[in-house]
């Protein structure tokens, strides 16, 4: 009997229905208004990547050791440098990082010796062409500036 | 068959791949009698990268951020496999820190990886609510693996021989947080779904697989546990120290999709519970072991299998000596689950039919690989 008057009375669609309106308190709403809001995200995040620069100097950290390049499971990394005859030391001449092939696993950031290739908190990677996401060393350095729209 | 002027001709019919509810891109071609399903056969592949041969072509440390691309919905437990596999080729074990932190880890990918099926399940069934909330959970666990790892799916979280990365600050506390938020949560679901009366008749006696059938067609995870066999790869090869954890295995009884249903709502609760375990005892010291820079396995062939969120999860890996593998086989378990999608629907209308594939968890990219 009571079985049936819970039938009649739907009880178990009301049930689910209290949990559904507990839900529409609007300091319930976790969905975020983006791009007018920015999402934070971690610090360790694998984004797009940057060749760091020394801040005292200016010049890039990399020692065009080329680490980076043969820990990339997509070998999409290629190093370009020049032998410098009075320091007998590698310059880097140029970096291109190709983003369209990328995974960001982060294995070329952790190959690299002098931290000099690290991947940021920048997520915004779309580009309107293929060779806007093959990064060089210049958008590397400067990292990508992605729109910013106003709201 | 009586000619009656209802009956119909049999009819052959496409569903998928771009099928919502076929949870990827899987085409089932349905032979049809009216309603009434007579036959399946799934066609598979749409979704098919060659994994395994990348394999043979990347050094094993470089083939680790592939594995997680197979089961995407759950990229950690992927990790663990090979990097399990991998190390019981070289012969180490990773240090106690980093067995924990794994299984932390790998139980919030399994309460995500149910997460996302219990949402997306309960959507094909035609509840729409349980999907947002889930969705709103899930996002707790990948914001633990964004700030441990730097990545929400693909996490690439482990390494061969233990972890790249230190726990970060607050690790532990977030972590508990997520259990004590949790649970209510869970109770929430079943109290929008458990009694509904939709619900329980779409999915009660729906496809129906009994332990015998499991068996014979190789069935594991949730699928075989509800049809009451008693088979956890955690319990009975223990890994990666799960042998120190108190835990149940749930199992039911009638192996029908309303029994699996429960099974993966009792196993999200058993995953807090190792997580409250494993929390409260992370022991100090290294994170990864003594692991040469260039990773060189002898010669040799290893099988290893974790418990992934669905099912039996292997690597089979065979090394030749050289830095890159000789032949990586992965067994997936949504493959050899989907294998018995045929058994189950047969003789089901075609709305169960949806029921059964959302039943069985599979994720296209692990299936394909
Ligand atoms: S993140 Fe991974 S795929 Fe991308 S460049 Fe680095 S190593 Fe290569
Ligand atoms: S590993 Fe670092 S230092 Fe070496 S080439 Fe790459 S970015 Fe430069």
């Amino acid at each position: 009997m009571r079985k049936l008057l819970r039938r009649i009375l739907l009880v178990d669609f009301l049930e689910g229905l209290r949990v559904t309106f507990r839900h529409q308190h609007p300091k319930k709403i976790v969905t975020m208004q983006y791009p007018a809001e920015r999402p934070k995200v971690a610090e360790r995040y694998r984004g797009a990547p940057r060749l760091n620069i020394n801040p005292e100097n200016g010049q890039t950290l990399c020692i065009a050791c080329d680490l980076c390049a043969l820990a990339c499971p997509e070998a999409l990394i290629v190093v370009g440098w020049e032998r410098n005859p009075e320091t007998k030391r590698k310059d880097l001449i140029n970096f291109t990082y190709d983003t369209s092939r990328c995974m960001f696993c982060g294995l070329c950031e952790d190959a690299c010796p002098v931290d000099a290739l690290e991947l940021t908190q920048d997520f915004e990677l779309a580009s309107y062409s293929r060779e806007g996401a093959i990064f060089d060393r210049q958008v590397l350095e400067e990292g990508i500036q992605p729109t910013r729209y106003k709201f | 068959m009586s000619g009656t002027f209802l009956d119909s001709t049999e009819l052959v019919l496409n569903m998928g791949p771009q099928h919502p509810s076929t949870h990827g891109v899987l085409r089932v071609i349905v032979k049809l009698d009216g309603e009434k399903v007579t036959g399946t056969e799934c066609v598979i592949g749409y979704l098919h990268r060659g994994v395994e041969k990348i394999g043979e072509n990347r050094t094993y440390a470089m083939f680790a951020p592939y594995v997680d691309r197979m089961d995407y919905v759950a990229a950690v437990s992927n990790g663990l496999g090979y990097c399990l596999a991998v190390e019981k080729l070289l012969n180490v074990e990773a240090p106690p820190r980093a067995q924990v932190v794994r299984v932390i880890l790998t139980e919030l990918n399994r309460i995500a990886s149910h997460l996302l099926w219990l949402g997306t399940h309960a959507l094909d069934i035609g509840a729409i609510t349980p999907l947002f909330y889930c969705m709103r959970e899930r996002e707790a666990t990948l914001n633990i693996f964004e700030k441990y790892c730097g990545a929400r799916l693909t996490t690439h979280a482990f390494r061969i021989g233990g972890l790249q990365y230190e726990t970060y600050e607050g690790f532990e506390q977030e972590c508990l947080a997520f259990c004590d938020m949790f649970l209510p949560k869970c109770d929430e679901y079943e109290e929008l779904l458990t009694g509904n009366r939709i619900w329980v008749q779409r999915l009660r006696n729906v496809g129906v697989l009994n332990a015998e059938d499991c068996k014979a067609y190789g069935v594991t995870g949730p699928l075989l546990r509800a049809a009451g066999v008693k088979w956890d790869l955690r319990k009975a090869q223990p890994y990666s120290g799960y042998d120190k954890y108190d835990f149940e295995i749930p199992t039911c009884e009638n192996g029908d999709s309303f029994d699996r249903y429960i099974i993966r709502m009792r196993e999200m609760r058993q995953s807090v519970r190792i997580i409250r375990q494993a929390v409260a005892d992370i022991p100090a010291g290294p994170i990864m072991a003594k692991v040469p820079k260039v990773i060189k396995p002898p010669v040799g062939e290893v099988y290893v299998s974790i418990e992934a969120p669905k099912g039996e999860l292997g690597y089979y890996i065979v090394s030749d000596g050289s830095t890159q593998p000789y032949r990586v086989r992965v067994r997936p378990p949504s493959f050899v689950n989907l294998q018995s999608l045929d058994k189950m629907a047969r003789g089901s209308l075609v709305a169960d039919l949806v029921a059964v594939i959302g039943t069985i968890d599979i994720v296209l990219g692990e299936v394909d690989r």
